[in-house]
């Protein structure tokens, strides 16, 4: 321990800019100056709590476009927070270069150093470095395209109508989760390029337009493609099918394509923050909880300063045991923590058990180094599968059960011991997967010579089916968006048996 | 690093999607409206307040696995005493665990609050009530601004260009400015004299005459100035006061066993739509609950609305009460008195002069605004039909004499038919304000 030699940074619960500022200069000395964070430029905002609400309901960003959906998330936080059944957050950070971070000016000084730890400096380094977010986010343009987005979609509405745009944009909404390439096989996305190539676009249509085309005759029908072909030309199987249908719906407008565009690349870019939130919110807790302790050990930090951050800290971090009543899944804070401290515990003071099971990084003595390493190169799912440690599991009292569909009891699998240490981790792993827990879902081919019916399959998983009402009401609004019949199939992934098969006809009106 | 205060942001971001939600889901807000009025009071009618949807209409669907069917596997911490290969009874509701097993449809209600005039407007929108009445019950307050004369000082935004102008003029004219045209006559004339060629005998004294006559004229013009301070005007606003007056509100319901509950709920509305109207009118209100069946008793909103009585049926016995109540607490000379009574009309027969008398002689002369509404079951034919006979109480009050629009009579079934009962009301702007009674 170091001897404590600075003055406290404040004393109180009181805070000003100025205080800010100075806390934000102590902080980023440990972060960026010990802990070599590297960070995108920090932007701090105050907002009031009814902001926070503001900023909830569109999904932490500081600007959208207008949709129902978002109104009726608002009134449910209010109604909350009013009541006092939860709290508001006290932070939002914004994956955007420079880094938005909101924070609340209810909080005490104290809970604002946590906040600047924890996501100007923690989510902000990961946000910029971990390998998933580099892959599919363009952080640098995300508020533009935002604003573009939020332009375009209300240029649409004056121009189309309030009633068409919102069927639009219900039906996309319900789409949202199939419109992700989880893949990298596209480049990664220049967000601020996006606005000029649609303006390009309309620009060029406008130029090229010319009427004598209208009165040409038509050519006979095309001959009917073979399958295989078909499956090239319309890049099937494919799962994203909001990109199918930008490509290739056959019924819609220009505008319409461009809507489904703009929701399909705000999915992709949240797409990240669902892989990694385990990890994510792991660095962030960690690293506060690393530069508070830091601040006070030099005395700049107050014992009661300390005293209330640990207090606040152990509330996040707290886990629910399966059966006190108030278990409600792993709370990835605590999980995330814990898995950081265990293995910044290994790099430091490895056990023989740990230099078994990690030989890569036991008593490496760079825990720093190693975490940053993880934090870069890993996501929820890969990292459960390396890093969850026998010690964890065995202080957590992880077990494992089995509910088969036939059994008439569940089943413990596996419990903290020789002998299931595999089998939970490999079970956890599977829980952070998110191509295991998300169906499966594919558009398999198209009827174009027929009746233009677009088929799709789900692969079904352990036997697990979609909830029915809710794939049905998905299905029509796929239905409305291709304009013709929609058929899915649900497939057992091991059998290839039929299981199920939903189907939907468009709306007389489609998306009128 | 930038710290940014935002708090100073305009605030409502998120009122357009709220908005577009309360349009949305427009007839089951109505129907949670509707609903919810029975559990408001009559004066808590314009509150803000928590109304519940089924979940199911504002539903947002997605494609997910299902929670239940099908092998799972769960991880769980806080294990106790189990070993591997224990068999545990499935707990009662579906999957024990995993977060991604519980997500259902979850609870199939959605509650929110709704703000005061978002309330209020679905509140009269379901009375069907017009536009232009609706606005001046939902509409801010009533305490405007009006013209009132000239003052010295303010803002550039209020100047009086005319009135600034015309204290300009008179103060050049009585200072005797001269005119522009009087320098360019001099001008002129000095120009006439030096271009003269020869000069003639005298000239130039009259030229130095000239010139000092101008000079002077220069002198004057810019010493008293075209526009100063002191002419300048400004309109002068004065705040009208909203007349400071109370009313009480009287309401009479008969409370017998043939009135049914959407016949009490008619007349809640009834007498919830009076309050509303009277309380922007007064900037006090009180509310007198009286109910009835052959004896009167005042009684507070709760009983009158919801419990039920026995006995025969005596209408003047509840105007005896009020009658003795506006005597003992509500001077006329102090208060403006309004009377909203409801029956299915149902009285005894030997009553009726009595009531007439009592209605006619002794409430009628000291009110602003009488109104009797017959409630009727909502699935009667429009009243007045042909075999339909009229009440007993109907044809009693057929009778009555008084002022137009003193009192008011209406049949209602159904309740968009409550708001023409107030027609007459709503179009006499500023009905019966007294000034004074304070």
């Amino acid at each position: 321990m170091t001897v404590k030699s600075a003055t406290p940074l404040f004393e109180g619960h009181d805070w000003d800019f100025g205080l800010i500022q100075r806390i934000y200069d102590a902080v980023e000395q440990v972060a960026v100056g010990e802990m070599g964070l590297d960070t995108y430029p920090n932007q701090i905002e105050v907002i009031t709590a009814e902001q926070m609400l503001d900023a909830y309901s569109s999904t932490g960003m500081p600007l959208f476009y207008k949709h129902w959906s978002f109104g009726k998330q608002f009134l449910s936080n209010e109604m909350l927070y009013r009541k006092g059944v939860r709290g508001l957050a006290y932070e939002l950070v914004i994956n955007s270069d420079p880094c938005i971070s909101y924070i609340m000016e209810e909080n005490s000084v104290t809970m604002q150093t946590i906040v600047i730890a924890h996501a100007a400096f923690g989510h902000n380094h990961f946000f910029k470095n971990n390998y998933a977010f580099k892959q599919w986010t363009d952080a640098e343009g995300i508020l533009d395209y935002l604003e573009f987005a939020k332009r375009y979609i209300a240029d649409c509405e004056e121009r189309y109508g309030h009633d068409r745009v919102e069927h639009l944009l219900d039906a996309a909404h319900a789409l949202m989760h199939q419109g992700i390439h989880r893949y990298p096989r596209v480049r990664a996305r220049d967000l601020k390029a996006e606005a000029a190539r649609e303006a390009e676009r309309h620009a060029y249509q406008e130029r090229i337009y010319d009427d004598l085309w209208r009165t040409l005759p038509r050519g006979k029908a095309e001959a009917v493609v073979p399958a295989d072909e078909r499956a090239r030309a319309l890049q099937l199987p494919q799962e994203n099918i909001l990109y199918f249908l930008e490509k290739f719906g056959p019924r819609l407008e220009p505008w319409q394509r461009e809507i489904l565009r703009i929701i399909r690349l705000i999915a992709q870019y949240f797409y990240p923050q669902r892989q990694t939130k385990l990890m994510n919110e792991g660095a962030a807790t960690w690293t506060h909880y690393t530069i508070l302790t830091k601040l006070h050990e030099r005395g700049q930090l107050t014992d009661g300063a300390f005293l209330e951050f640990l207090q606040s800290h152990t509330n996040v971090v707290h886990q629910p045991t399966f059966d006190s009543g108030h278990y409600g899944g792993i709370n990835p804070y605590a999980l995330g923590f814990g898995m950081m401290r265990d293995i910044e515990r290994i790099c430091v003071a490895p056990t023989e058990e740990d230099s078994v099971w990690f030989p890569d990084i036991a008593g490496s003595g760079d825990p720093v180094g190693v975490l940053k390493d993880i934090w870069a190169n890993y996501r929820d799912e890969s990292f459960v599968a390396q890093f969850l440690s026998p010690r964890l599991i065995r202080e957590w009292r992880l077990f494992k059960l089995d509910d088969q569909q036939q059994a008439p009891k569940l089943r413990v699998d596996a419990i903290h011991d020789e002998r299931g240490y595999r089998e939970i981790r490999r079970a956890l792993m599977r829980h952070y997967d998110i191509g295991w827990q998300e169906p499966t879902i594919q558009i398999v081919d198209v009827d174009l010579a027929g009746d233009r019916r677009l088929m799709l399959e789900h692969d079904v998983n352990d036997g697990v089916l979609l909830a029915a009402a809710d794939a049905e009401r998905v299905l029509q609004h796929l239905a409305n968006l291709w304009g013709y019949e929609v058929c899915l199939t649900e497939k057992d992934r091991e059998t290839g048996k039929e299981l199920k098969q939903h189907r939907a006809q468009p709306f007389a009106a489609g998306l009128e | 690093m930038h710290v940014i205060d935002r708090r100073l942001n305009p605030g409502g971001k998120s009122l357009v999607n709220r908005q577009r939600f309360l349009r949305r889901a427009r007839a089951l807000v109505q129907r949670a409206v509707r609903d919810s009025l029975k559990d408001r009071s009559i004066k808590g009618i314009d509150q803000e307040g928590e109304v519940t949807i089924v979940r199911d209409g504002v539903h947002e669907p997605t494609l997910h696995r299902s929670g239940q069917g099908g092998n799972r596997e769960y991880v769980l911490p806080g294990n106790r005493e189990y070993v591997s290969g224990d068999q545990i009874d499935r707990p009662q509701q579906g999957g024990g665990g995993g977060s991604s097993a519980g997500d259902g449809d979850g609870e199939d209600e959605f509650r929110f609050m709704l703000s005061r005039e978002e309330f209020l407007e679905l509140f009269l929108d379901d009375l069907e009530l017009p536009d232009l009445a609706k606005r001046r019950l939902t509409g801010g307050e009533i305490e405007g601004v009006r013209r009132a004369g000239f003052k010295t000082s303010g803002s550039p935004a209020s100047l009086s260009i005319p009135r600034s102008m015309r204290n300009a003029m008179s103060r050049r004219l009585a200072l005797r400015r001269p005119s522009r045209a009087e320098l360019q006559r001099l001008e002129d004339e000095i120009a006439l004299v030096e271009a003269r060629n020869p000069p003639e005998p005298g000239d130039a004294a009259l030229l130095e005459r000239l010139r000092e006559e101008r000079d002077h004229v220069v002198r004057r013009r810019s010493l008293i100035s075209y526009i100063d301070p002191i002419d300048l005007r400004y309109r002068r606003y004065e705040e009208v006061p909203k007349p400071v007056a109370q009313a009480v509100m009287f309401c009479l319901m008969d409370v017998s066993g043939s009135m049914t509950e959407h016949m009490k709920d008619l007349a809640k509305r009834f007498f919830a739509l009076l309050h509303l109207f009277l309380s922007r009118s007064y900037r006090h209100v009180d509310v007198v609950f009286i109910r009835h069946t052959d004896r009167a008793e005042e009684v507070d909103e709760d009983t009158f609305f919801y419990s039920r009585e026995t006995g025969g049926t005596l209408v003047s016995s509840a105007l005896d009460k009020a009658v003795e109540i506006i005597r003992a607490r509500y001077r006329p000379d102090d208060w403006n008195i309004y009377v909203a009574q409801a029956s299915d009309g149902d009285n005894l027969t030997q009553d009726n002069p009595r009531t007439i008398a009592l209605l006619q002689d002794q409430i009628l002369p000291i009110v602003q605004y009488a109104a009797y509404l017959e409630v009727g079951r909502e699935e009667d034919p429009m009243a007045g039909g042909t075999i339909a006979s009229d009440s007993d109480l109907w044809q009693a009050y057929v009778t009555v004499q008084a002022p137009k629009g003193r009192f008011v009579m209406r049949k209602v079934h159904h309740r968009r038919e409550i708001y023409p009962v107030f027609r007459e009301l709503f179009q006499r702007r500023g009905v019966g304000v007294r000034g004074g009674a304070a």
